[in-house]
Order: structure tokens, then C-alpha cells, then sequence
């Protein structure tokens, strides 16, 4: 056996597993029902458990995380991604295996966890630093560090409760970023709060993992991943699948397994529980044929239809578009064009019950070659009443203009050609 | 070695080897981890001091409920018990009375309340960060102390208008203290591990509290109960904590020998409830 102790580990996991119970007869949550189900099947008293379903939402897990190294986790949703992140970080515990850690571990599956609206941001930098493990004397030394950075000094003698969400995410995030454990673990939080202010968060934590820290980072933005990890691990169906350099695992998780959802047209089953749904989408080229597939010169079109069981004061489409990085590109409303050309602010859209369709019309050149994804959602003021995620397509591009752009490296999401005026003014 | 000190583990000291934290799956009993407790007890005071400092906020009288409080209950409780009832005193004025036992009331009921709510009513934090879950019921037994000391004072002046000044017993008074915050934690240790499956609980335990009221010597002396009954009477720790106030602030007699009984009972009912605590911790995220 050789002894190389050249490299520390920071994380051991082994044969790590969580089983759920779905449904099943044998959750009570409230006394009557376990009296009753006991009086109903005395049987169970000499049978004691029934077939309940079991789900292992993660089976068979090991790896180990050199201290000092950034690793990212992914996979698509429901893969046990998170299953994974709350064994870490102890919410809940494992069925099988065990992890363990070498350092001070801190974790963070939200930002602003435990704020009060009551309280001011001042005491909530207190609250919030306190129940993601500072201690008080670290947060009194980091205190005017953590106000600086999140750019609200003014307000920080105002309850929280009066902030605007973005000062709101802001104060959180700073909180967040001045976490210096030695073990750091990060669920998907970079999701919210703006593009630049994400950005700063971003680099404030490469920064600490320049600094000797560990980190896991577990998210659904690959862009994200990259800049902050170099090595992978690949969850699918709660086991590992790859785990190595972290461009080689997203390229081979974009190819081999999100590379499944792309189908040009769905039709989703009825759910007689359900007043409005969305029930097919299709991806439309300029010739009207449906592929998901387009050429970056060509424009096409997204298609949905849906159905409405009762009358809606308020019912609106929204489509979400990102790159399969999990870069945001666009949002839309049904509404937009109407109030865009007629000069409205409308939106109110009442519906009566029927079957609609609707179309988006995508202009070309508009995206970039490479993969996009979106989501559909049917809306009313408050709820998402139903949606549909990350549908695929892939732009590409099949000899233009646009090629001879992109060869010169530029790998941006929008390529439309901008219209530039050089005068010369003078000669010499 | 003390029964504590059977039940309360010591963690094998040995950091500069093993791992600093080790995860494994539920273990069917398991003892507190006193020593996790005490490092997280930064956490602890910070979730007394935020449900002490939210308590008032948004209140235009603020603290002075504090004081309003138990001076209300103590006019209407004086005027219905002491006078329209004509309910004896123990030779006390009626309002020093059932004053001196309304304060530890409160500590004791609003800990129960507090902590039995506690694991729920803060699921948001827990299901996203760890601590040892112990921390919530035991904040929301402690808190209410921060009211009681106030409200003392309500208490000092009714006796510097009666003329009363403390028995040297006076010195005791801690342990009264004591005394109802353990049996608080005791009943709020159960209730809020049982609440976090069966919700039942939180409906339940107002009532308790209400014929636990008068199942305690508030507005009555205990004197006022048959011999036969006596004994069954002072297994409820709330008795002792009563009379024991009574007898080093206004001079009434010492609690009975039974209050060792109490004490014994309220010690079973927070191990066997911090046994059952430790296991619902286990599988809180999942439950609760």
C-alpha cells in the first residue's frame, strides 16, 4: 500500500443513500388519522407494515473532495442533487453510509435564511450570520464589510420588511458571501438577485476557494459551474455517472442527458384537477415543419395550445428563455406585442373557458448558435397555474453571415447585426 | 456519577485524527450531544434575543405590556375570586396574592407555548441549515424570562403599598425560578417533538395550560384541599413553584415535602422527553 499523503481530504463519502416513502398507509401526521387507520385494519397489528413504496432518492454514493478543491455538483432535477447537498449539510440524515468531513462546515440551501421582517438590516446581518454558524465576534469584525458589500448603508436601521426584494436579496447575498468555513457547501442561491451583483457574489466566492477553502457547488447554471469548479460530479438517477474535469462532465451531461428532453412537439395529458392547462407545444420552422432544430438565418416559431375550464379575470402566457448554461435570455408575455405597438400598459387579460393556441414568432438572425432551453407557464396575478420546463432547441448554423462572425470567437447569446455609420470626418 | 451524568454523552476529544464531523444514519436512541449544544450556544442566545426584541415591535406601548398584562389579570382575578368569590388568601391581601403566583404563571405557560410551537413555526430555518434542534424549545422556554423580570416589578411596588418586604428566603427564589422553567421545558421538550408529526398538539396544549391553572394554587391557597387529596395534589411541580414564591416573598408557609416528588417527576419527564426528542430530530426535514 502506498502512503501518499501529498493531498488532504476534506469530504469522504461512502455508500451514501437516502430512502423516501411515498404516500403510503403508514404516515400519520395527525392522531385521529392513526387511530383511525388502526381501527379500520387491526390486521396491521399482526402484519405490522405494508407494502409502502419505497424510493431511494440516492443509492450507493462515494466520492472524496480534496481540502482546497471546488467541486460542482449536477444533474437534472430530481436526480438527488439536493438529496445529496441536505446530507452534507445535515438537514436531513441518510439512510445508508456515511460522509465524513474534515472542517468547519457551513452550508447555504437559501440566502437570508431566518430573516425577520421586523427586524432591522443591521439586526438581521446579526440573525442571519448567527444561524449560518459566524460567531458573533466574526460578524462584528465583518460587519462593515458586509454593509459595503451589499450596497444599502443607508437603510441599514430599517426593518427589512420596508426593503425593496432587491435590497432584500442584496443584504442576504452579503450575509452569504462573508461565510469563511473551511468546508463550504452552495445549493442553486445564485439564482436570484441581479446579473451584476450576481457577478460580485460569484467572484467574492472563487475568491475563497483561491484561498485554500473547499467548496461544493450544486447547480442547475453551468455557466456558473465552470467559473467556479474544476472538477464534477454527475448525478443521475441518485447515483453518480461521471465524475472528473468539470468541462469534460457538463459536456457529456448536456449531450447525454439533457439532450433527451428535445422534442419538437408534446402533447401533455389532461389533468381533469387542473381549470387551465397547457396541452401541446410544438417547435416550428419557416417552412412549417416541426423540428427542434433551426438555422440561425431562418425564423421559427413556438407553439402552444391550451385549455380553459372556467372563466379567468387574469390569464396570461409567459415563456422563459435561457441557454442551456442557465444564462437568462428573454422573458415574454402574451400581452407584449399588443401593449408594445398599441401603446397600452394592459395587463388585465380576461379568458373565457375554451381551447386557445398561441403562437411566439422568433426573428432571425436574433440567438446564437448553440443550445437554448424555455419554459411555458399560464399565469394569473399570483400563481403559475401550469407550466412546462426546460424545452429544448438548438440553433445552428449552416453557412452565413453569422459564421464569419462567429469565427472570430465571439460566443455571445444575441447576433444581430448592428447597424454602425463610419464617416470619415477629415484626412491628414 | 449523577443520573446527568449517564445520560449526557462526552465526546471522544479527538481532533487532530478523525474527521470533525461524521454523519451516519438514525441511531434508534441516542443521548444529547452536550458538548455540540455548547458550541452552538452563540445560536441559542441569538434566538432568545430576536424572540425578546420582535415580541413588542410594531407596538405603540412596547415593553408596558409586560406590566399590563399581569396587572389586568390580577384586577379581574382579584375581583371575581378574591372579591365577589370571597376566596381565601392565606391572610394575604387578594391582589399580592394571586399576583405572586401569576408571574411565575406566565414564565411557565408562555415557555410551554413558545417551545411547543417552536419546531414548527421555525421549520423555514430548519429545513435549511443545521443546529441541534434543541436549541428552538430551549430558546422559547428562556425567553419568556425576559417578560418575568420586567413584570417583577409590577410585584415590588404591590408590595411596597401593602407594607410587604421579602423573608430572607429571599434567597431561594432562583431555584423557584428554576423549578418552573424545567417544568416548562419538560412539557415543551414532548410537545414540540410530538408536534412536529401530530399538529394536534399545538390545539392541545392551551387547553392543558388552562386546567393546569387550576389545577395549581393561583387563586386559591392549597390549604383550601381536602388532607385525602393533598398528596396527589403536590406531584404537580407548579404547586411548589407557587407556594415557594408566596413563602420567601410574602411570608406564607414553606411548599411540603412533596415538592421532592415533583422535582423527581419533572427530571423523568425531560430525559424520557429529550430521549424522544433526539429521536424526532433525526427525521425532522423529513416530517415536519
Amino acid at each position: 500500500m502506498k502512503k501518499t499523503m501529498t493531498k488532504k481530504t476534506a469530504i469522504r463519502a461512502r455508500n451514501l443513500g437516502k430512502k423516501y416513502r411515498l404516500g403510503g398507509v403508514e404516515q400519520h401526521y395527525n392522531l385521529r388519522e392513526m387511530i383511525t387507520h388502526s381501527l379500520k385494519t387491526p390486521s396491521r397489528i399482526l402484519h405490522p407494515s405494508p407494502p409502502a413504496e419505497e424510493f431511494w432518492a440516492l443509492k450507493d454514493v462515494s466520492f472524496e473532495v480534496e481540502a482546497g478543491e471546488a467541486v460542482g455538483i449536477i444533474g437534472r432535477n430530481g436526480a438527488g442533487k439536493s438529496t445529496l447537498f441536505k446530507i452534507l449539510s445535515r438537514i436531513t440524515s441518510p439512510t445508508t453510509g456515511t460522509v465524513e468531513l474534515y472542517g468547519r462546515v457551513g452550508s447555504l440551501l437559501e440566502v437570508g435564511t431566518g430573516f425577520h421582517p421586523d427586524m432591522t438590516g443591521r439586526e438581521n446581518i446579526y440573525l442571519n450570520g448567527s444561524i449560518l454558524g459566524m460567531k458573533k465576534s466574526e460578524i462584528e469584525q465583518k460587519f462593515d464589510e458586509i454593509v459595503n458589500f451589499s450596497e444599502i448603508e443607508k437603510f441599514i436601521d430599517t426593518p427589512v420588511k420596508r426593503y425593496s426584494s432587491g435590497m432584500y436579496v442584496r443584504l442576504a447575498f452579503s450575509v452569504a458571501a462573508h461565510l469563511e468555513p473551511e468546508i463550504l457547501l452552495i445549493d442553486e442561491v445564485l439564482a436570484v438577485g441581479d446579473g451584476l451583483f450576481q457577478k460580485k457574489c460569484l467572484d467574492k466566492m472563487s475568491e475563497v476557494s483561491k484561498e485554500g477553502r473547499t467548496i461544493v457547488f450544486i447547480s442547475h447554471n453551468m455557466a456558473a459551474i465552470k467559473y467556479l469548479c474544476d472538477t464534477c460530479i454527475l448525478i443521475n438517477d441518485g447515483s453518480i455517472q461521471q465524475k472528473g474535469d468539470s468541462g469534460k462532465v457538463i459536456e457529456f451531461y448536456m449531450e447525454n442527458v439533457k439532450g433527451n428532453t428535445v422534442v419538437a412537439d408534446s402533447i401533455y395529458s389532461i389533468d381533469p384537477n387542473k381549470s387551465a392547462q397547457i396541452t401541446r407545444i410544438q417547435l416550428v420552422n419557416k417552412n412549417g415543419i416541426t423540428t427542434s432544430t433551426f438555422n440561425i438565418l431562418d425564423p421559427f416559431e413556438i407553439r402552444f395550445e391550451y385549455e380553459i375550464t372556467e372563466y379567468y379575470s387574469q390569464l396570461y402566457m409567459v415563456c422563459e428563455l435561457r441557454t442551456i448554461e442557465g444564462i437568462d435570455v428573454l422573458m415574454t408575455i402574451d400581452s407584449d406585442w399588443d401593449n408594445f405597438h398599441n401603446q397600452k400598459m394592459n395587463d388585465h387579460f380576461p379568458k373565457d373557458p375554451g381551447k386557445y393556441q398561441a403562437t411566439i414568432k422568433f426573428p432571425a438572425p436574433f440567438l446564437d448558435t448553440g443550445i437554448y432551453e424555455f419554459d411555458i407557464s399560464l399565469r394569473n396575478d399570483l400563481f403559475r397555474i401550469d407550466e412546462k420546463k426546460e424545452i429544448q432547441f438548438e440553433i445552428l448554423d449552416q453557412g452565413s453571415f453569422v459564421s464569419y462572425v462567429r469565427k472570430r470567437g465571439r460566443g455571445e447569446i444575441i447576433c444581430i447585426p448592428m447597424e454602425w455609420e463610419v464617416n470619415k470626418i477629415s484626412g491628414f | 456519577m449523577t443520573l446527568l451524568n449517564l445520560f449526557f454523552k462526552e465526546p471522544s476529544e479527538d481532533a487532530t485524527q478523525g474527521p470533525t464531523l461524521k454523519i451516519s444514519p438514525p441511531k434508534k436512541w441516542t443521548s444529547i450531544n452536550t458538548h455540540e449544544l455548547w458550541n452552538y450556544r452563540e445560536l441559542l442566545y441569538t434566538f432568545i434575543w430576536r424572540d425578546v426584541k420582535v415580541r413588542y415591535k410594531q407596538t405603540v406601548l412596547g415593553f408596558l405590556w409586560v406590566i399590563i398584562q399581569p396587572l389586568f389579570m390580577m384586577v379581574i382575578f382579584t375581583f371575581f375570586f378574591g372579591n365577589l368569590a370571597g376566596i381565601p388568601s392565606d391572610n394575604v391581601p387578594y391582589p399580592l396574592f394571586v399576583l405572586a403566583a401569576l408571574l411565575p404563571w406566565a414564565l411557565f405557560s408562555e415557555g410551554i407555548t413558545r417551545s411547543t410551537l417552536s419546531m414548527v413555526s421555525n421549520s423555514a430555518i430548519m429545513t435549511k441549515v443545521y443546529f441541534p434542534r434543541l436549541i428552538m424549545p430551549l430558546s422559547g422556554v428562556i425567553s419568556p424570562l425576559a417578560d418575568f423580570i420586567m413584570s417583577m416589578s409590577v410585584l415590588v411596588v404591590m408590595m411596597v403599598y401593602y407594607g410587604y418586604v421579602p423573608t430572607l428566603m429571599v434567597v431561594f427564589l432562583p431555584i423557584f425560578i428554576l423549578l418552573a422553567m424545567a417544568t416548562s421545558f419538560s412539557v415543551g421538550v414532548w410537545a414540540s417533538a410530538l408536534n412536529v408529526k401530530y399538529r394536534d398538539f399545538q390545539y392541545t396544549i392551551p387547553f392543558l395550560i388552562q386546567i393546569w391553572l387550576f389545577a395549581s394554587p393561583v387563586v386559591y391557597p392549597s390549604s383550601l384541599l381536602p388532607e385525602s387529596l393533598q398528596f396527589l395534589y403536590n406531584l404537580n411541580p407548579m404547586v411548589a413553584v407557587i407556594e415557594g414564591f408566596r413563602w420567601v416573598l410574602l411570608g406564607t408557609e414553606a411548599p411540603g415535602s412533596g415538592t421532592f416528588v415533583s422535582v423527581g417527576l419533572v427530571v423523568a419527564l425531560l430525559i424520557s422527553g429529550l430521549f424522544y426528542f433526539r429521536r424526532m430530530e433525526q427525521y425532522y426535514s423529513d416530517i415536519v
